[in-house]
């Protein structure tokens, strides 16, 4: 069934606001989505009736608070298709999973000589942990190149894998190109030859249905606030029988069974990987974007965001002298853009000011802009939220600014 | 020149900022005066003159001459060259004492620094930043070749 646009832009506070006289339209999503009525108040009630720590007390409200932190772990669990809650972790965000999984991985898998195999369209938050775990363990990093669309190659990403590789970490969908990469087949490669595989899914579970199990995914990570949920929670899935083996990234209370001064054995899972008082407001706050977009309809918002990225690459290809970065067969509602010579810095002030929200700079991805020799691009992620309306609106500020600067 | 001829300009711009109520108003303004910068010599634009700010580059250079800074400077995004321009105006040819005593209360009454906020966008801060900090060296260096 279509999405009701105008009924959901009701339940984002955010986007009836204006600023500097206009009415905002938020292209941003990339870097971070707002939030629906409904998740915010879900922490609100949480703070106001329910608010005790976890796994800790015995009182009503600890059981209560305990139970929601607990019911989460579970719409994740179902969210993702995971085979159990006890291969659900909870942690700060994808950035946080990720170091989590190159530190606990590393201690226990890599040695002196090994490899790590990760991409050239990377967020630094997929390179720069396995980078400090590589030099930590005198590992290697290697790289798998994109082609001028935007898409992996695999020919070179099989001749990179081998015996060496002990891992191999991949973004699901790029957050600057918006490519999705064939997942499926990058997993496949590697179990052929018994190599495990991370996805960090920060841009992809807000826009099409993943399982888990179907991609026979070793890790998958993403985060809460980009996926219409609060910030500063985020999500480790791991297969039970890798997590069980690794050791835990970080001590502390909740993640032990015993501890003497002698020796401390630690908490089951998934409890062993959460170390100290847990964002469990976070969590409840999760949960409830999770069953938002669930109830919208993952598929529905991806054909309306489809459509989207339709109407508003035809519209900036129509803008002379522009050239969009990332055009993958198959890619998501995410465009990045330059106009002529035009500095994006001076033309995400200019859009700024009439309202329109984009990002512009780098996108926490160097090495993409040195691929295409650039500096920088605009970047307007779109959101089930955004209308047709608003991509006219930033076509109108494009002219204008050619305009401007031209 | 002094602190009070440096205000004096600090006046000029406020005024010629005051008849702009629309903000595009005054970044086409902005686009205006980055025109006027003197050009600066491609040679100097290296890594040891680079301003770090996220997003667009500031190349500053300063350079004493008869106990006063002159600035150059050059950006690669038009309105950073623009605001660039406005604070050569401001603080070059003037001695590095005056520099240091100088307060930019122009930068918050024509709202650049509520508008074109912190370090990470635009290096505006580290730009002022800089610029004290070359006349804070030339002015110590002063100081020694003094006593």
């Amino acid at each position: 069934m279509a999405l009701n646009v105008e009924k959901i832009r009701n339940d984002f506070p955010v986007l009836s606001r204006k600023v500097y006289d206009h009415p905002i339209a938020y292209f941003d999503n990339g870097a971070t989505t707002q939030k629906p009525q409904q998740v915010i108040d879900t922490i609100r009630r949480y703070y106001e009736e329910d608010n005790a720590s976890i796994h800790r007390g015995i009182h009503y409200l600890s059981e209560k608070s305990t139970e929601t932190y607990e019911k989460a772990r579970e719409t994740v669990r179902k969210f993702l298709n995971a085979s159990s809650t006890n291969e659900i972790v909870f942690t700060s965000g994808t950035t946080g999973s990720i170091n989590a999984i190159a530190f606990s991985f590393g201690e226990q898998y890599v040695n002196k000589g090994d490899e790590v195999i990760i991409s050239e369209m990377e967020h630094h938050a997929n390179i720069v942990p396995w980078q400090m775990m590589c030099e930590r363990k005198g590992a290697e990093l290697k790289v798998i190149p994109f082609n001028e669309k935007g898409e992996l190659i695999l020919e070179e990403y099989e001749k990179l894998l081998s015996k060496k590789t002990r891992i191999v970490a991949i973004t699901h969908i790029s957050n600057t190109l918006g490519t999705i990469n064939p997942v499926k087949e990058i997993i496949g490669m590697a179990h052929a030859l018994k190599i495990p595989v991370l996805l960090d899914g920060a841009q992809a579970v807000q826009h099409e249905n993943v399982d888990v199990q179907q991609l026979d995914a070793d890790f998958y990570v993403f985060s809460g606030h980009k996926v219409y949920g609060p910030n500063g929670i985020g999500v480790l899935y791991g297969k039970e029988e890798l997590l069980y083996e690794m050791p835990p990234y970080q001590g502390g209370g909740d993640m032990v069974d015993c501890v003497t001064f002698e020796k401390t054995t630690y908490n089951q899972l998934p409890f062993k990987f959460e170390a100290g008082t847990m964002n469990y407001i976070g969590a409840g706050g999760l949960a409830t974007a999770l069953d938002y977009i669930t109830d919208l309809g993952i598929e529905d918002i991806r054909e309306y965001e489809d459509s989207l990225l339709e109407y508003a690459t035809g519209k900036l290809m129509s803008v002379p002298g522009i050239e969009i970065y990332g055009k993958a067969a198959r890619k998501i509602s995410i465009l990045s853009f330059l106009i002529n010579n035009i500095h994006p810095y001076d033309a995400g002030m200019v859009l700024d000011k009439l309202g329109i929200a984009v990002r512009t700079g780098t996108h926490c991805n160097q090495p993409v802009m040195d691929h295409f020799k650039i500096t920088g691009t605009l970047r307007a992620s779109l959101a089930f939220y955004n209308t047709k309306e608003e991509i006219d609106r930033l076509f109108e500020g494009l002219q204008r600014i050619i305009k401007m600067f031209g | 020149m002094s602190v009070a001829s440096n205000d004096k300009i600090q006046e000029e711009i406020i005024a010629e900022f005051e008849i702009f109520d629309d903000w595009l108003d005054k970044y086409n303004f902005l686009i205006e005066l980055s025109d006027d910068l003197p050009v600066m010599d491609p040679k100097f634009k290296t890594n040891e003159y680079l301003i770090n700010g996220c997003q667009s580059k500031v190349w500053l250079k300063a350079d004493l001459e008869d106990g006063k800074i002159n600035f150059t400077a050059d950006s690669d995004a038009i309105i950073t060259k623009g605001i660039v321009s406005l604070l050569i105006r401001v603080l070059s040819g003037f001695e590095p004492k005056d520099i240091l005593d100088s307060d930019l209360h122009f930068i918050d009454a024509i709202g650049l620094k509520k508008n074109l906020s912190p370090t990470r966008s635009n290096g505006l801060l580290s730009m002022v930043k800089q610029m004290k900090l070359y006349a804070l060296a030339y002015q110590t260096k002063l100081e020694q070749e003094n006593n």
